[in-house]
């Protein structure tokens, strides 16, 4: 593996396998009465978000935490782009902290590949999700929950021939590239589905097939994954109106009636009920929303722990 | 004053001869025999030099007054004779804008103190750069300045009422309006050229369409009402191809493309390094191709520079967040040479056309600057020797600012020596 995690472009398939089995092996440890290890005791994660994101961040704590890392919670000030606390400074005031691990979520894309490169820190860098570029540990967070459902039974985590839909405003969304690179590698066949205006030039280069047509599409599919659609859109000229979007591109209980039985329904969150997903949808047995956060916590503690070179078995010696 | 005897120097790649500099104009060419020797001969081996005119560039942000951390008039014009130019005409977009007879003044006055170029003023088209109301323009035109190509460059005239008016206005003084084209809603926060890498890198598309736009609807405008328009650093395949059509009609448009587009292409924002962010944005190897047959058939007129130094500060971010822009005036005629000499598309004397002559005919400074090497004229020389290489060390630049995107890149040629009127502002190859 690569000394960072940027983009999920990063991982051989080789790679992502690693994560998922040593992810696999360390969600057992959510279901035990002790749920720390000593594997990172005297290694220093920061988390150092650049944008709100509290739900990652907690995820990101709790995953360093279970490994017996220290945390630092460092939660800049706006950024350069707002003339707050500048990339670099930040950068070397963690490099002076002796940060092992820097966990950066930024509004910029490239942010963390920056951090990576630039010199500034000698620690490892895990993307928490940068602009409208990647979010490498949701991509292989819902990878795993697709493992765990659709997986099969081989030794190996593997999606071959499974076929993943991916829905909603793919432009804007870091979920979306990191899952398609993602998928791809694990084997799946993945149709990213949106109006046109929410695809980005240069799709047709991307290892998926693309589709404006949902109800054509989910039939076949063995998971559909909605992404968030913001209001905002709208303004942009990107969709004349919400209801239009639902009504074209949402999913409803009339859609989820087409899919397979063993069809699961994803959301990264945070969800927009109403607009890509309606209540019934997604509270209904198909959907694993739930599952993919305790997941992130067990994928997470696999990035960090593989990256940061835990020389000894993840699971046993435990505290 | 001293007199320059150089030996043996190729004029335009000719065959080697002697050329004089003397009281500030080209004395004489050829045998030296018989031409009278005082003591204050300094002579010149000229053996393997190209000499050419003193290069014009048309598009040099100096950055004074207002950001005099980044550039000065001194500074920029030192880095400029370092890069064998004789004139650079100064971008309006500084703290205060360009957009009366004052500010030209200023800047006009600033290039004679230093003494390094001159340093033509460009002038503000609207006030402000803000695209609402016309600057004074006849103001500028009759100031000391004398200025004669107005621009909000790094702002489009994106009106077209404004536009049209602008060109019809620039008539009365033999002005010319240099537009940046790029249409401001098509590009709102863009960041890189639009294309496949930019959608994979998340990096919002600033597409072609948003300059070609502009041309094509400028290039009518000027047609109907007449007018001399100048287009900014083409940077598309399709705006040479909208720019060649428009000279077939007969429309009077001129354009200049930039080193860094004729050299540089799109693949370089994957290392989301903000030293290669620019506007208009590096762009495909296609279109860089497109570039290069443009200027070497003459669709393209010139080469300019965009010389746009930024501190470190602002480059030292994320992509984001950084500003537009790299230097160029010291890098220009290498990068001319490995893009255009070296390739087979142009001789020297195509050179001296491209970044001579012409720019100095687009802003009609040609009674004085981009003038033929030959006996009388004025000795505006630059002597460079294209057989030289240099690997770029932004340490070494003549600039306050750092941003090269050619860092640590091994370049053809260097400039040796360059005259002003026949003072040396540079000499074997150190800035005098
Ligand atoms: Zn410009």
């Amino acid at each position: 593996m690569k000394r960072h995690l940027l983009s999920t472009a990063d991982l051989s398939r080789d790679d992502a396998e690693l994560i998922l089995a040593t992810a696999a092996e360390l969600r057992e440890l959510a279901d035990r009465p002790i749920k720390k290890l000593p594997a990172l005791r005297g290694r220093t994660v920061v988390n150092l978000f650049f944008e709100d994101s509290t739900r990652t961040r907690i995820s990101f704590e709790a995953a360093a935490k279970r490994l017996s890392a220290d945390v630092i919670n460092f939660a800049a000030k706006g950024s350069s782009l707002s003339k707050g606390e500048s990339l670099k400074d930040t950068a070397l005031t963690l490099e002076a902290m002796g940060a092992d691990a820097v966990v950066v979520r930024h509004g910029a894309s490239g942010a963390p590949h920056r951090l990576a490169h630039s010199g500034w820190v000698r620690s490892n860098v895990v993307n928490a999700g940068d602009g409208t570029h990647e979010h490498p540990t949701q991509a292989l967070l819902d990878a795993f929950t697709m493992v765990r459902h659709l997986g099969g039974s081989g030794a190996k985590p593997s999606l071959d021939g499974r076929r993943v839909v991916i829905v909603g405003d793919v432009l804007h969304s870091r979920v979306a590239r990191s899952n398609a690179l993602l998928l791809n590698t694990l084997g799946a066949e993945v149709t990213l589905v949106a109006p046109p205006t929410l695809l980005p030039v240069g799709v047709e280069s991307w290892p998926v097939e693309t589709s404006y047509d949902l109800d054509a599409v989910i039939p076949k599919a063995d998971a559909v994954m909605m992404l968030r659609v913001q209001r905002e859109r709208m303004s942009g000229g990107f969709f004349p109106t919400a209801r239009e979007y639902s009504r074209r591109y949402g999913l409803d209980g009339r859609r989820m009636a087409t899919l397979q039985d063993h069809t699961i329904v994803m959301h990264p969150g945070p969800m927009v009920r109403g607009m890509e997903i309606t209540a019934d949808v997604a509270d209904s047995d198909r959907s694993v929303i739930v599952e993919q956060v305790t997941n992130g916590v067990a994928v997470r503690m696999a990035v960090l722990y593989l990256l940061l070179g835990g020389s000894e078995p993840a699971v046993g010696g435990e505290e | 004053m001293t007199t320059y005897w150089i030996k043996n120097v190729s004029i335009l790649g000719g065959q080697p001869t002697n050329l004089v500099l003397n009281e500030g104009r080209i004395g004489h060419i050829g045998d030296l025999r018989g031409v009278s020797s005082d003591d204050g001969v300094e002579e010149i081996d000229g053996t393997g030099l190209i000499a050419l005119p003193g290069l014009v560039d048309l598009h040099t942000h100096l950055r004074e007054p207002g950001r005099e951390d980044a550039e000065t008039v001194e500074s920029g014009t030192r880095a400029a004779a370092m890069g064998g130019f004789t004139a650079v005409h100064a971008m309006a977009n500084t703290e205060p804008v360009a957009d009366t007879a004052g500010v030209v003044e200023q800047v006009w006055r600033l290039g004679r103190e230093a003494g390094y170029c001159d340093v033509y003023p460009v002038g503000a088209v609207t006030v402000g750069l803000a695209g609402q109301q016309l600057a004074e323009l006849g103001a500028m035109a009759d100031s000391a300045a004398r200025v004669r190509v107005f621009s909000d460059d790094g702002k489009c005239v994106s009106d077209a009422v404004l536009m049209r008016r602008a060109l019809e206005y620039v008539k009365a003084f033999d002005g010319v309006v240099a537009q940046h084209a790029q249409e401001p809603r098509l590009t709102e926060g863009a960041q890189m050229n639009e294309g496949e890498l930019s959608g994979r890198l998340g990096l919002a598309g600033w597409p072609a369409v948003a300059e070609e736009a502009i041309i094509a609807r400028d290039v009518l405008l000027a047609e109907h009402v007449g007018s001399r328009l100048h287009v900014c650093h083409v940077s598309t395949a399709g705006s040479v191809e909208l720019i060649r059509w428009a000279k077939g009609k007969g429309v009077q448009v001129t354009a200049e493309a930039c080193p860094h587009h004729l050299l540089l292409t799109d693949d370089l924002a994957a290392t989301y390094d903000p030293i290669y962010k620019v506007n208009p944005p590096l762009r495909s190897t296609a279109d860089a191709e497109a570039l290069r047959a443009g200027l070497a058939d003459g669709t393209i007129d010139i080469v300019a520079t965009d010389h746009a130094p930024h501190p470190l500060e602002d480059k030292d971010c994320e992509w984001a967040a950084a500003a537009f822009g790299m230097l160029g005036l010291e890098t220009a005629l290498s990068i001319v040479q490995q893009t255009m000499v070296d390739t087979g598309l142009l001789d020297w004397a195509g050179v001296a056309e491209r970044m001579s002559y012409a720019p100095a005919r687009i802003g009609r400074v040609s009674d004085v600057q981009g003038r033929p090497i030959v006996a009388g004229e004025p000795a505006n020389v630059v002597l460079y020797d294209p057989r030289a290489t240099r690997v770029v060390d932004p340490a070494e630049s003549q600039s306050l600012s750092r941003n090269t995107p050619y860092r640590g890149m091994e370049l053809p040629g260097r400039v040796v020596a360059t005259f002003l009127r026949g003072k040396a502002t540079v000499l074997d190859g150190k800035i005098q």
